[in-house]
């Protein structure tokens, strides 16, 4: 238990102080939410109706900005090899690891919608919706990533790939994160099966990807 | 003090990619033995080491442990030092080895006795990222004292180490020595603590 708390405050530590990390993906959000007006035209109901979706691809991309980050620099200076001599499992360094990813990541990013909303339009009734929505969505964002970060670890300019790999497991979370907050501007329907199965996507996520992680870990070490 | 734990290995093989590093290697170590590993470049020694920290599969072969605990696994006893040095640029000395011990050890052993043992208690709050290279290798051989641990896989630890630190090294691993601990060490330079095992790789070379 110490151990998994060291770990988990060393992670949120260190993206903390390495600022570039939490830095580049909220700039980057900030960014593509700004221009996104910019390039539909001044239609406010346009705007209203697409804003759940631009905000949750817009944050999907910037989550994979910073996903390389979770094993890439552990794996680099030797760390990980460290870490897996430690009383911990392997499947459980990654899921801490991935943990620290979405409270550096997916979390401020959530908490940034109710401001960006406003640059889209987006009905102030729908915001907390849409903020409940990623809160719960993006852990399986983070926890998808880091299969995504220790199958290309050691491969030069992973980024790329690591996106192509990832981004095709998303399409749930995206489907059913768009559709609770959509609930709200749209119609009467409830929000909550679609909440539900964003619950479901990330339950899940937590508890498989990091086995899936820890394999590829193993095979990079190797 | 370690606890006492025996290590053996039985036949162990070792491959890399089609390649054969080496076949059937055997040794026996007691609490208290050391190993020397030693050969030329490519011949298998870091890759041996990496084998007894679970790193690395064995292709052919067993390792056992002998310990009171046998619910432990052998990775968790050893205390890998490669040849990545494993610091955080960004952290402080004190904090790189705060963390190691934190995770590595479970009993809170005090960090002072790890910042003296490589003298780095007038460094450790100076950002690790500052340090020369052989101050970060001192930092990474500290972590030997920041989690005490039995079984110590030194994969050239004195590169880079001027001579008081190998001194201080030298004097570091008798010690773990006489305490009862196990020592790997691959090496080519020649280190004056006496090992009870040695261990020549590259012999027979296989393609």
């Amino acid at each position: 238990m110490k151990a998994a708390l060291a770990l988990l405050a060393r992670d949120v530590r260190l993206a903390w102080r390495e600022g570039g990390a939490i830095g580049t993906a909220l700039g980057f959000y900030l960014v593509v939410i700004v221009i996104t007006p910019l390039g539909l035209g001044p239609d406010l109901n346009l705007l209203a109706r697409i804003a759940p979706g631009m905000l949750w691809l817009a944050l999907l991309l910037a989550a994979l900005l910073s996903a390389d980050r979770i094993f890439h620099n552990d794996y680099e200076d030797g760390a990980l090899d460290v870490l897996t001599t430690g009383p911990l499992p392997l499947p459980l360094v990654a899921a801490i690891k991935s943990l620290a990813h979405w409270l550096t990541t997916g979390v401020p990013l959530a908490l940034l919608v109710p401001l960006l909303g406003l640059l889209l339009n987006l009905p102030l009734a729908a915001s907390p919706l849409l903020v409940l929505a990623m809160l719960v969505g993006t852990p399986a964002v983070s926890f998808i990533a880091a299969i995504g970060a220790s199958l290309t670890l050691g491969l030069r300019r992973s980024g790329l790939l690591l996106a192509l790999l990832v981004l095709p497991f998303y399409v749930p979370v995206l489907i059913f994160g768009v559709a609770t907050a959509s609930v709200a501007i749209t119609g009467p329907a409830s929000p909550w099966p679609p909440l539900l199965m964003l619950c479901a996507l990330s339950l899940a996520a937590i508890v498989l990807a990091p086995i899936a992680a820890a394999a590829a870990l193993r095979t990079a070490m190797r | 003090m370690p606890e006492r734990v025996g290590l053996a290995a039985l036949n162990i093989s070792c491959q890399r990619g089609s390649k054969v590093l080496f076949e059937d290697l055997s040794f026996a170590l007691a609490p208290g033995e050391g190993l020397l590993v030693t050969g030329p470049n490519g011949a298998g020694k870091t890759s041996l080491l990496r084998q007894i920290a679970g790193l690395l599969p064995l292709a052919a072969g067993l390792l056992s442990l002998e310990g009171p605990r046998p619910d432990v696994e052998l990775p968790e006893l050893c205390h890998y030092v490669g040849h990545l040095n494993g610091i955080k640029t960004i952290f402080t000395v004190r904090e790189n080895l705060a963390f190691w011990a934190d995770f590595l050890g479970d009993n809170g052993s005090p960090l002072s006795p790890a910042l003296a043992a490589f003298g780095l208690t007038p460094l450790a709050d100076f950002p690790a990222g500052l340090l020369s290279a052989g101050q970060k290798r001192k930092l990474t051989l500290s972590r030997l004292f920041a989690a005490p641990r039995p079984i110590w896989l030194l994969d050239e630890p004195q590169v880079s180490l001027d001579a008081p630190s190998l001194k201080l090294l030298d004097d570091a691993i008798k010690n773990h020595l006489d305490a009862g601990g196990i020592a790997v060490v691959a090496s080519h330079t020649a280190l004056k603590t006496k090992f009870a095992h040695k261990i020549a790789l590259g012999g027979k070379r296989k393609t």
